[in-house]
């Protein structure tokens, strides 16, 4: 990041986060954890959305692959947790780069049916090897599997924090990676992708590498939400989970690198916040999804960027 | 059951999936042909159809005594109307506002998809209710059986349908070429393809753009509301319904070609048809991924679908 | 504010902050801990009927601190249907123990959550029930994928989660020692209690039809090592996915040689399944036996099930009401709201899950007599009551335990029971047999007292 601000940005939401660990009572701390691992999940989604402009409904099938990466690697083979992890990454990379390829044959619509395709493939395949993965009953990581350098990671401080230190990698990274040459050249892809092209761009390889980027960070969510909360299950390969980053990423701010966490914690507590005060709760989540598409189009972030801070990266 | 039978059967099945899927594919074939955007509730109007046809007939039922033939007919009329009703007051609220935007739209119709099936939780109720069909009579169906060295028809064990599934099939080649002939021999016909073809060439021409959408849109759900009013007496109505509708009239819109009823019907016969063969061979759930890689191979190596033109976006 | 139930006479806003809502875990928020709990429980923007109860003064009707039972109830997704009945049971069981006293002199609450028959959500509401509504024991669930989601949850939280689920999943090891299924029997001891019936009445040849997922799959490999052993044999084994609509394409992998046909299927689909088959069989359909399941909530009257006159069910607890075999079950039926054809009082066409929520009523009960026997006092007192459960075996048939007399196994925290075989006579269920809990019993796969705290 070229822009001061963009650092201390950055910098200073994690350090927010690390206070917030001290400061929220246990409730938010608990539900923090998971929606950091989610917001990793969303920031992947992001890369191949609001950065390069393609619509996937199909990353369920990635978050899926780093799930089940992990979770099979410790249930049936017994790897430690890193081996393990790593295992969940290549598994990610490997699938997406595969998918990808074909994939980014088409374009637009037809992209997007092609990678819910792939994804709805993913959850048949899961379902159908039953065997290994339970199907969608799914199945429990014991705790004492869930151990990383003598740490209980189901333990709340440890969970946190790993969920924090998952975030802030990935959150650091994704954005010198956006903005560096390779981060402008997606952008330049989804403004006038002919126009890139004509520059003298490989678009289709930087295409490519944005959706292996992207599948890996979406698989390193699945393997994290497996390795910290102890469940895999199918429902995580289902379309809900294709459709969910999308709308995280959209009510953040597609494009903007605070966008995905700020549209997750958004859409969690707004779901949590409207469970309380009826059980029709789905219809206000419909209701607000609504109105911010219609009065903050480019979600918050984005609005905020297009508003009052034009240098939010 | 033997392998003739077999397949004659799940042809028949298939038929009756290929039915109704080109009714409610055709009616997002038009919305996405001229209006160009995604419509993520349009499996809600599927269900709106199916609900409110439980409705019309169980309150003429059991206010006026009505028989289930008198009930259906009324559904026929009354719910597809309605659905349409619905339909064109959310574009008129929300569609137009945000200037049918594809990203925005997509988040709105998320939003349009949790309203509509909470709304129906919460009036209908969680429960599948059936519908009693108009006629429903068991047809035995004969099959060539080689008896004594002489050929005779026979009556294979459970080799049947019934005359209720046989009218499905029938209503629906009947609305669909009613559909054909508006598109192709009537004024209203002319404007909509117009409009399709070249939205501001249309207005610059005096074609009310903003109206034609309304009236596609409510048309698109119409439709939906239509195959489901004509499936309900088989399947039953059920407030989670429109998922697999949604799928699979995307896929066959995609398939068939963007913009292309012609395409989206034949589209929806082979994927009726080939669902049902498909589950002759193989395990169901096998069949699927089976299905769902053809689909998603068929758009990697022809991206345009099979009728469609190939298009920039 | 989340749904505390009518039932509970007590509205009030628990005290901001209890000795009983100290969190279990390490304390490093002295300073703010007062305005945490306060934010937790009264959170700024809701205004529950609790808060503003609270907030007015209102005069607690007991000085007793209520009993908290968090309910994760299926309010939404495609566990609603049953989620509504387990609602209703709930709320009478409830009703039921405050008029007789409560729980130790203490009126018990319901907090209900939707769980959205989500496993992700599952996990959150457990979350909620701890650290937002201070609730004493969560209990409730059905579907097996969210209590498979939801128990490493419960575990870490140390919350006594009592399910409702019918499945496998609790004796086998899989989960907790804070998990246990005290009011409800288990696939397994359900479908191997079936064969000898099926295999000795009906027929040594079974094809089998089931939901193709996990409950499904535990019913094809259990009932097919019960049968073998009965000297059957299952011939075919047709697994339907279980979001199928058209099931015509199933039937005709029936084999010709079928003897019985074996059916168990889930979901808002289960009537058009039952009519299909009815269809393709015509006049000539062999022998058949289904699990309720695969008609809970549908009325067996309903137009095109004709065919299933003279067929055969298990049934966890009949569904009409049998004359002169259960003493227990007329005030049952009238506390929970269900008229003698086992559909509501108030809507007949309204067909309950009868077969299932009586795990609630039964659960609730239990809850009560543990935490009776436990002496307990507050959420320091968890393991006591996870204890004083497992040292529970029989529990006669009562008013309690109104669907029958229950064993309880302490090692695999699971309960074993009759059950029941009907037949479908005059467009009603007829019960035929009731086996012994003996016929149900299978060896422990887990002893979860073994494991710690």
């Amino acid at each position: 990041m070229n822009d001061a601000r963009g650092w201390l940005l950055h910098l200073g939401l994690l350090a927010a986060l690390v206070l917030a660990w001290f400061v929220l009572p246990a409730y938010h701390t608990g539900n923090l954890a998971r929606i950091l691992v989610l917001a990793v999940y969303a920031a992947g989604f992001n890369v191949v959305f609001g950065y390069t402009g393609l619509l996937s409904l199909g990353h369920a099938l990635f978050f899926a692959a780093g799930l089940y990466g992990l979770g099979l690697s410790i249930q049936h083979v017994g790897l430690g947790v890193l081996p393990a992890f790593g295992v969940a990454l290549g598994v990610s990379a490997l699938i997406a780069a595969m998918t990808g390829y074909l994939a980014l044959r088409t374009r637009g619509v037809a992209f997007m049916i092609v990678t819910l395709m792939f994804a709805q493939t993913g959850y048949l395949t899961v379902l159908y090897a039953g065997r290994w993965t339970r199907g969608d009953e799914g199945f429990v990581i014991a705790r004492s599997a869930r151990t990383l350098f003598g740490l209980d990671l189901a333990d709340e401080r440890i969970r946190y924090f790993a969920a924090l230190v998952l975030f802030a990698i990935v959150f650091l990274s994704l954005a010198a990676i956006v903005s560096s040459g390779f981060g402008r050249a997606l952008v330049a892809i989804r403004e006038n992708e002919e126009r890139a092209r004509l520059l003298g761009y490989d678009v289709q390889r930087i295409k490519w590498l944005a959706v292996i980027l992207s599948g890996t960070v979406s698989g390193a969510a699945g393997a994290a939400y497996a390795l910290l909360f102890g469940y895999a299950g199918a429902t995580f390969a289902s379309v809900q989970y294709s459709i969910l980053p999308l709308l995280w990423v959209l009510l953040g701010g597609a494009g903007t690198t605070i966008g995905p966490l700020i549209g997750t914690v958004f859409m969690f507590y707004l779901v949590d916040f409207a469970s309380e005060i009826t059980d029709a709760y789905l219809l206000l989540v419909g209701l607000a999804l609504i109105c911010l598409t219609l009065f903050l189009p480019r979600g918050i972030a984005g609005e905020l960027r297009r508003r009052a801070l034009p240098w939010l990266p | 059951m033997e392998f003739g039978p077999h397949l004659v059967l799940a042809l028949l099945e298939g038929s009756i999936t290929a039915a109704v899927l080109a009714l409610t594919a055709a009616g997002l074939a038009l919305v996405f042909g001229i209006l160009r955007v995604v419509n993520v509730a349009h499996g809600e109007f599927f269900m709106l159809g199916a609900v409110l046809a439980w409705f019309v007939s169980t309150t003429l039922a059991d206010t006026f005594g009505a028989g289930p033939a008198v009930g259906f007919v009324a559904a026929l009329i009354i719910a597809p109307l309605a659905t349409a009703l619905v339909a064109i007051l959310a574009d008129r609220l929300v569609l137009r506002r945000i200037g049918y935007d594809p990203e925005r739209t997509i988040v709105a119709t998320i939003g349009l998809l949790y309203v509509l099936q909470q709304a129906t939780l919460m009036s209908f109720g969680p429960e599948a209710r059936p519908v009693e069909a108009p006629f429903n009579t068991r047809i035995a169906l004969p099959w060539p059986e080689r008896v004594n060295g002489e050929w005779v028809l026979g009556y294979p064990w459970g080799f049947g349908t019934t005359s209720y599934k046989l009218f499905v099939i029938g209503a629906a080649v009947v609305v669909l070429i009613g559909l054909w002939l508006l598109l192709r021999h009537t004024t209203l016909g002319l404007i909509m393809r117009a409009t399709e073809q070249d939205r501001d060439m249309a207005r610059a021409f005096g074609i009310p753009v903003t109206r034609v959408y309304a009236l596609v849109f409510g048309l698109g759900a119409a439709l939906a509301a239509l195959g489901a009013v004509l499936v309900v007496p088989i399947q039953q109505a059920h407030y989670l319904m429109g998922g697999d509708p949604l799928l699979l009239s995307f896929i066959v819109v995609i398939i068939g070609g963007l913009g292309s009823v012609g395409g989206t019907v034949v589209a929806a016969v082979l994927i009726g048809l080939t669902d049902g063969v498909v589950s002759v061979f193989f395990s169901a759930t096998l069949a699927k991924i089976i299905a769902t890689l053809l689909v998603a191979m068929v758009l990697v190596f022809r991206p345009q679908g099979l009728f469609g033109r190939a298009l920039s976006r | 504010m989340s749904r505390r139930h009518p039932s509970s006479p007590e509205n009030g806003l628990a005290p901001a902050a209890t000795p009983d809502a100290a969190p279990l875990l390490p304390q490093r928020r002295t300073v703010l801990k007062a305005l945490g709990a306060s934010a937790a429980t009264g959170a700024g923007l809701t205004a529950g009927a609790g808060t503003l109860a609270g907030l007015s003064g209102h005069v607690q009707a007991q000085s007793a601190e209520p009993i908290r039972i968090g309910f994760q109830v299926h309010r939404t997704g495609i566990g609603a249907a049953y989620g509504r009945w387990y609602d209703r049971t709930t709320t009478a069981a409830v009703a039921r123990i405050n008029a007789m006293g409560g729980i130790g002199g203490r009126p018990v609450e319901i907090v209900a959550e939707d769980d959205g028959t989500d496993p992700k959500r599952g996990a959150e509401v457990i979350e909620k029930f701890v650290r937002r509504h201070e609730c004493d024991v969560a209990f409730g669930t059905l579907f097996s994928h969210v209590v498979i989601g939801s128990a490493p949850r419960a575990g870490e939280l140390k919350l006594p989660y009592f399910v409702v689920s019918e499945g496998h999943h609790v004796a086998s090891g899989m989960l907790n020692r804070y998990t246990l299924q005290p009011g409800i029997t288990d696939v397994r001891s359900q479908v191997q209690a079936m064969a000898p019936w099926v295999a000795g009445n009906l027929g040594k040849k079974v094809t089998m039809l089931y939901a193709d997922f996990a409950f499904g799959h535990d019913h094809r490999d259990y009932f097919s090592e019960a049968v073998a052993a009965q000297g059957g044999e299952v011939i075919a084994k047709i697994a339907i996915p279980p979001t199928e609509t058209a099931f015509t394409k199933y039937f005709p992998k029936i084999p010709r040689d079928t003897e019985v046909i074996y059916h168990v299927m889930v979901g808002p689909s289960v009537l058009t399944f039952v009519k299909e088959m009815g269809e393709f069989f015509g006049p000539s359909a062999p022998p058949i036996f289904g699990f309720i399941d695969s008609l809970e909530a549908v009325d067996i009257a309903s137009p095109g099930l004709a065919f299933l006159e003279g067929t055969y069910f298990w049934e966890g607890y009949p569904r009409y009401a049998q004359p002169g075999v259960n003493a227990f079950d007329a005030a049952y039926r009238e506390a929970v709201g269900v008229d003698d054809n086992g559909a509501s009082v108030t809507d007949g066409n309204d067909v309950s899950t009868y077969a299932h929520m009586f795990g609630c009523w039964e659960t609730l009960n239990i809850i009560k007599a543990g935490m009776e026997a436990a002496d307990y006092r507050g959420p320091a007192d968890r393991a006591k009551l996870i204890e004083a459960v497992e040292a529970m075996e029989d529990m006669p048939h009562s008013l309690d335990h109104p669907q029958g007399a229950k064993r309880f196994n302490g090692r695999t925290h699971q309960t074993f029971g009759h059950q029941h075989i009907s037949k479908v006579a005059d467009g009603r269920l007829e019960l035929v047999h009731t086996t012994s809990i003996e016929d149900t019993l299978y060896p422990d796969e887990v002893d979860y007292t073994t494991r710690s705290f």
